[in-house]
């Protein structure tokens, strides 16, 4: 019963010490982020590699995704004869809630573990110490940028996952499911409101700090090798995805 | 130059600076040794502020640094150049791009002048067409080399070294120790170097200090480490298997056991 609560203690101690560091590194990112010279080479090879190279995987999944919710809701909906709204349900779920949740979990895999693994590479082959010799701040070099990435990227490629989802929806409802398409696009169109799509990229924003934050924290602090830099990649996926989950819901609560 | 004074410092419940006492004469070269985990490369990383004393004063030119805020710390690193033991060289950016590296950040050159700088420094360390190059299709002694030029690009007036000679062959660890006091010469630097390589630290050390657990038990000239009385100085030196280092390590090893 002790070692339990010793084990419970612990874990809370670590939990509480991880939260910190992750606070205190967004602070010194926004600090030394304000201050010139501006990387922004830096910040724009990572928006290429946080959006132009997560293009394919997230308009292939968004299509897919709006294509299988209008497969799913023309089911459910005929039993009460409202095929009509698929349209509506397709739009509104893709541009307040899957747009930006999966475009996230799909960048979270993709390019906050790429994040993890470059910075923890960096750490462990003591490239992060070089910075500092050469009078040059790693958070500001490294961390500000990918930071920036995040948060502009991931609302651009949300924009491209709603509408491939969207069309998706259009595709399987017209093509396959033979709906009238001026009927299906007045749906999509009519319930469809600013806030919406707006309040959907903001999450998005946020999602894109979050992956950023958490790739960027779990590299920097790596400690052990390789073996190390295998755990950070491996936890920025764990967190990043857990943390876009959770704060999804308290962020749609707030902005809706 | 460097006065460290009262330097502790402890990662968890590993304490593994223990009150280090040291000067770093301007001009001198100064090597430390000391065995595998005895403190020295945080002793090293400690003279440059990449770790912070958790006691302890380290003045560089009479500045101490151990409280300084990260901007003026970036102003009195200025002064320095450190070579890594692995080079530390950036695998995203070429061997020119590397070697400009504090040029292109402190600077207002161009480019080309820092390319042209670039390529100044690395006919210095010997390296002649490999500006293009990417880091890792280079050898472990050209990376130490063109870490040595990046080290030496904003003309600094202290150089470190960290290990400069572990993982290289005797010949490739030769030209870098015969570099090392080129540099000396060259650039009028003021050196600290911690190695474990004797042969090494006798060639290129006015003074040799020895860091065994976290202090500092001897420093002299070569000659005086050479004739050294202490025991434990004696055993590393002469690279003996048995003496006071290896009983202390069985005693603690003993004592973990234990527990």
């Amino acid at each position: 019963m002790l070692k339990f609560l010793e084990m419970l203690g612990s874990r809370l101690l670590r939990f509480i010490e991880e939260t910190g560091k992750i606070v205190q590194l967004l602070l010194q990112a926004c600090r030394w982020g304000i201050r010139p010279p501006y990387y922004l080479k830096n910040a724009i090879r990572q928006m290429l590699e946080v959006g132009v190279n997560s293009i394919p995987v997230v308009l292939i999944t968004a299509t897919f995704t709006g294509m299988v919710l209008a497969l799913q809701t023309h089911t459910g909906f005929q039993r009460f004869n409202a095929e009509s709204l698929v349209g509506t349900v397709v739009s509104l779920s893709m541009t307040r809630e899957l747009g930006p949740v999966l475009t996230g979990l799909i960048v979270a895999g993709r390019a906050g573990s790429a994040m993890a693994a470059e910075l923890g590479t960096m750490r462990v082959t003591e490239q992060i110490d070089a910075l500092h010799t050469l009078a040059t701040n790693p958070i500001k070099y490294l961390v500000v940028p990918r930071i920036l990435a995040g948060i502009v990227t991931l609302p651009l490629m949300t924009v491209l996952s709603d509408i491939v989802g969207i069309y998706g929806g259009y595709f399987v409802s017209v093509r396959v499911l033979h709906a009238n398409p001026t009927v299906y696009l007045n749906r999509t169109w009519d319930y469809l409101e600013f806030t919406d799509i707006y309040s959907g990229l903001l999450k998005a924003a946020a999602f894109g700090l979050i992956i950023a934050l958490i790739g960027s924290y779990k590299g920097f602090y790596t400690r052990g090798g390789a073996e190390g830099v295998g755990k950070a990649t491996t936890g920025s996926v764990v967190i990043s995805s857990m943390m876009i989950l959770i704060s999804d819901y308290f962020l749609t609560a707030i902005l809706f | 130059m460097i006065r460290i004074s009262g330097l502790h410092k402890s990662f968890q419940k590993n304490h593994v600076l223990r009150g280090i006492d040291l000067e770093v004469r301007q001009g001198e070269s100064l090597v430390i040794i000391g065995g595998s985990g005895s403190g020295k490369s945080v002793l090293i990383k400690h003279m440059i502020g990449i770790l912070r004393p958790d006691t302890g004063q380290i003045l560089i030119d009479g500045d101490d640094i151990s409280q300084m805020s990260e901007e003026d710390l970036n102003a009195v690193r200025k002064k320095f150049g450190m070579l890594f033991q692995a080079a530390a060289l950036f695998d995203s950016l070429s061997v020119w791009e590397n070697v400009g590296f504090g040029l292109k950040q402190h600077t207002t050159l161009s480019d080309s002048a820092i390319r042209r700088k670039a390529t100044e420094r690395l006919a210095m360390v010997g390296l002649y067409g490999v500006e293009d190059l990417r880091p890792s299709q280079l050898s472990g002694g050209m990376q130490k080399r063109v870490g040595l030029a990046r080290a030496i690009a904003m003309e600094p007036r202290i150089l470190l070294y960290d290990e400069p000679t572990t993982g290289l062959d005797p010949i490739n660890a030769d030209m870098i120790n015969n570099l090392m006091i080129s540099m000396r010469e060259k650039l009028q630097v003021t050196s600290v170097a911690i190695t474990h390589d004797m042969v090494s630290a006798y060639k290129i050390a006015d003074r040799i200090a020895m860091l065994y657990r976290g202090q500092i038990l001897q420093v002299g000239t070569p000659e005086e480490i050479r004739d050294t009385d202490n025991p434990y100085v004696r055993q590393f030196i002469t690279g003996q298997a048995e003496g006071p280092i290896s009983k202390d390590l069985e005693e603690e090893l003993m004592q973990r056991g234990i527990q």
